[in-house]
């Protein structure tokens, strides 16, 4: 069974993440970045399945320079290969742009058994281009598995939703977006990070996908940023040590606000 | 003046809040008409009229509803293929956001998800976004004729404006693939009688701090007639439904007021709930970082103060 799992590069949640000023895209370069911790669950569950039965991973990336970490960290989990997507024209791509190119890498590396991915970037935080890339791939989705199977032909996954919890069953090839319920992703080891050293990185530009320059970047999008701003600090608020009447003070609170 | 579609958010027919939210936002940008799939229209339509609906374009078809969401997705295309809208609006939930990101692709327009507020500047649509767990707010727009925008519950507020709802029933062709991901068992969750999680005016939330007690925060969130929520570490611990767990892989919540009692307030529970107007939380720890958010705080053990703040509010309401 072949994977192909796309893994987004990241700025750090942790440092002080903002846009650039001149054309209203996510900073990228004045912060650390990393491998989105949302498709860390992707990359583990990947390789659960091959090693449950045979097959590689394949992990796939959009993206800056930088963008080879999230890449090397994959490896490092146990992927076997990494195909890196890059090219100065696609700064400022929108999540349609860039299910076009994870589309076009896709049918580049042959279309695999299963695609996944992560539920959602932790930048961008859409939880969107799972759905356009299967759109685009035309491919059964199932989306926001928090448990897996597959057998033969089929993928069998659970989703928890608002008012049920629901089995789903999909022919495959298929594309699959994971939860943070799913498993529990590993650490790369010693081992590992000797070993993804030697393992083979392809980095192919527009032309190696045939796309046009025209189809992708800031000019390209469909979605502008029109303008941003960070969010005054809330107001220090009041904050009171319980001595004895900490919930009494809590409820005056309550009904000084109105809320009872 | 130009159609806006509003994909109706319901349950069985049973029409929820956000969809006179979302009828709202659509009449600032044109003429709304809605876009019921499922069964139990009948139910539907004198609300989705009596809150703006021009037109109700209804899709019956038990093939739609009986696969995953990628045909609902198909019949929306099919629709908006006829209407050439200015918008089409969805609620921001799990299957909201899958059925836009299908139709962006399939209809060439421009995607905005999570929207907090949508106005209409120079006759298009201009969203409002709060992103970077709630640090910065972003002014956004599409350069399509089509906007495609995902809203969050209590983003507007709601209106009656009595119009035609003139009822269009829909033919849908459905593709192969569209149908190929199936819903084999549907187990339905239990009612817990309380307020939905995202539409709550009021929600309080218990964390690692409860030890998986959650009794003191169910009675102090029923005296204020408040949704209940939790965080991750207490859903991973097996303490609360993960149904319940707010932040960024949980729900986004932005109520009235938001109690966290013995939460930490890690960046990823911050996503969730930063956004909500009136923050309150209870932790025995003085550093804990949810202190930097709040409105009014309580150093102490929530055993102690919520247990004493819930009959206080009781007394107060007699
Ligand atoms: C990819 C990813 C996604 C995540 N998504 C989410 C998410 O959606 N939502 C989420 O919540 N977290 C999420 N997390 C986890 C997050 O990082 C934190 O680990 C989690 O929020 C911690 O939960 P907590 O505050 O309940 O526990 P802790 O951080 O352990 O805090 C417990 C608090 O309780 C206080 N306390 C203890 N006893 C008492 C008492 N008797 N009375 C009062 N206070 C007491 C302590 O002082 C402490 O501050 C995610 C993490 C990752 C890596
Ligand atoms: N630039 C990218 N490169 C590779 N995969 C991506 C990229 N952007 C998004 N994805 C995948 O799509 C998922 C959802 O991303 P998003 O829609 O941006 O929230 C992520 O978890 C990744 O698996």
């Amino acid at each position: 069974m072949n994977i192909v799992v796309c893994v987004k590069h990241v700025p750090d949640a942790q440092s002080e993440r903002t846009f650039n000023d001149s054309d209203n895209t996510t900073d990228r370069e004045g912060v650390d970045g990393l491998l989105s911790e949302l498709d860390e669950y992707a990359v583990e569950e990947a390789l659960k399945l091959v090693e449950a039965s045979e097959g590689e991973v394949t992990v796939l990336t959009v993206g800056p320079a930088g963008a080879a970490d999230a890449l090397k960290k994959a490896l490092q989990m146990g992927a076997h290969k990494a195909v890196h997507v890059t090219d100065d024209a696609i700064h400022g791509s929108d999540a349609p742009a860039t299910s076009l190119l994870l589309a076009k890498a896709i049918e580049k590396i042959g279309t695999p058994d299963v695609v996944i991915t992560g539920m959602a970037s932790t930048d961008g935080t859409m939880g969107v281009v799972p759905a356009m890339l299967a759109e685009r791939l035309n491919l059964p989705m199932v989306t926001y598995a928090s448990q897996l199977t597959i057998d033969g032909s089929a993928v069998t996954a659970r989703r928890d939703g608002d008012t049920a919890s629901e089995t789903i069953e999909a022919t495959l090839p298929a594309l699959v977006s994971v939860t943070d319920q799913i498993n529990e992703p590993r650490y790369p080891s010693f081992k590992g990070i000797m070993a993804a050293k030697k393992k083979p990185v392809e980095t192919w530009g527009l032309g190696d996908l045939g796309v046009d320059a025209g189809q992708v970047g800031l000019g390209a999008a469909w979605t502008k940023v029109d303008s941003f701003a960070k969010r005054p600090p809330r107001e220090k608020g009041e904050i009171v040590t319980d001595e004895g009447d900490g919930g009494t003070k809590l409820a005056e609170f309550l009904a000084s606000r109105k809320f009872i | 003046m130009a159609e806006v579609l509003v994909l109706v958010d319901h349950d069985n027919g049973e029409v929820r809040k956000t969809s006179a939210e979302m009828l709202n936002i659509a009449r600032r940008l044109g003429t709304p008409s809605a876009v019921f799939i499922g069964s139990n229209v009948q139910e539907a339509a004198d609300v989705l009229a009596r809150y703006g609906a021009e037109k109700i374009y209804v899709v019956a078809d038990p093939a739609v509803t009986g696969a995953l969401v990628a045909p609902q997705a198909e019949a929306l295309a099919q629709i908006a293929g006829q209407a050439n809208p200015a918008a089409v609006i969805i609620a921001s939930s799990s299957a909201g956001k899958e059925i836009a990101g299908r139709l962006a692709v399939k209809i060439n327009a421009g995607l905005i998800t999570d929207a907090v507020d949508v106005q209409a500047v120079d006759g298009a649509a201009q969203t409002t976004q709060s992103v970077f767990a709630g640090s910065y707010t972003v002014q956004a727009s599409a350069t399509t004729p089509t906007t495609i925008i995902t809203v969050k519950p209590n983003s507007a507020g709601i209106e009656m404006a009595q119009a035609a709802g003139t009822q269009v029933p829909v033919d849908v062709t459905l593709s192969d693939v569209a149908t190929a991901a199936k819903i084999t068992k549907s187990e339905p969750r239990q009612s817990t009688g309380r307020p939905e999680l995202t539409e709550a005016p009021i929600v309080v939330s218990g964390g690692r701090g409860t030890g998986g007690d959650f009794s003191p925060v169910e009675a102090f969130a029923d005296s204020l007639g408040a949704a209940v929520g939790a965080s991750r570490a207490a859903v991973d611990a097996g303490w609360y439904p993960h149904t319940s767990q707010v932040g960024q892989t949980g729900k986004q919540v932005s109520p009235q007021l938001y109690v966290a009692a013995g939460i930490s307030g890690a960046i990823q529970h911050r996503a969730g709930m930063q956004t909500s107007k009136t923050i309150i939380a209870v932790n025995k720890d003085e550093e804990a970082p949810i202190f930097e958010l709040v409105d009014f705080g309580v150093v102490g053990d929530l055993f102690q103060v919520l247990p004493q703040a819930t009959e206080a509010i009781q007394a107060r309401r007699g």
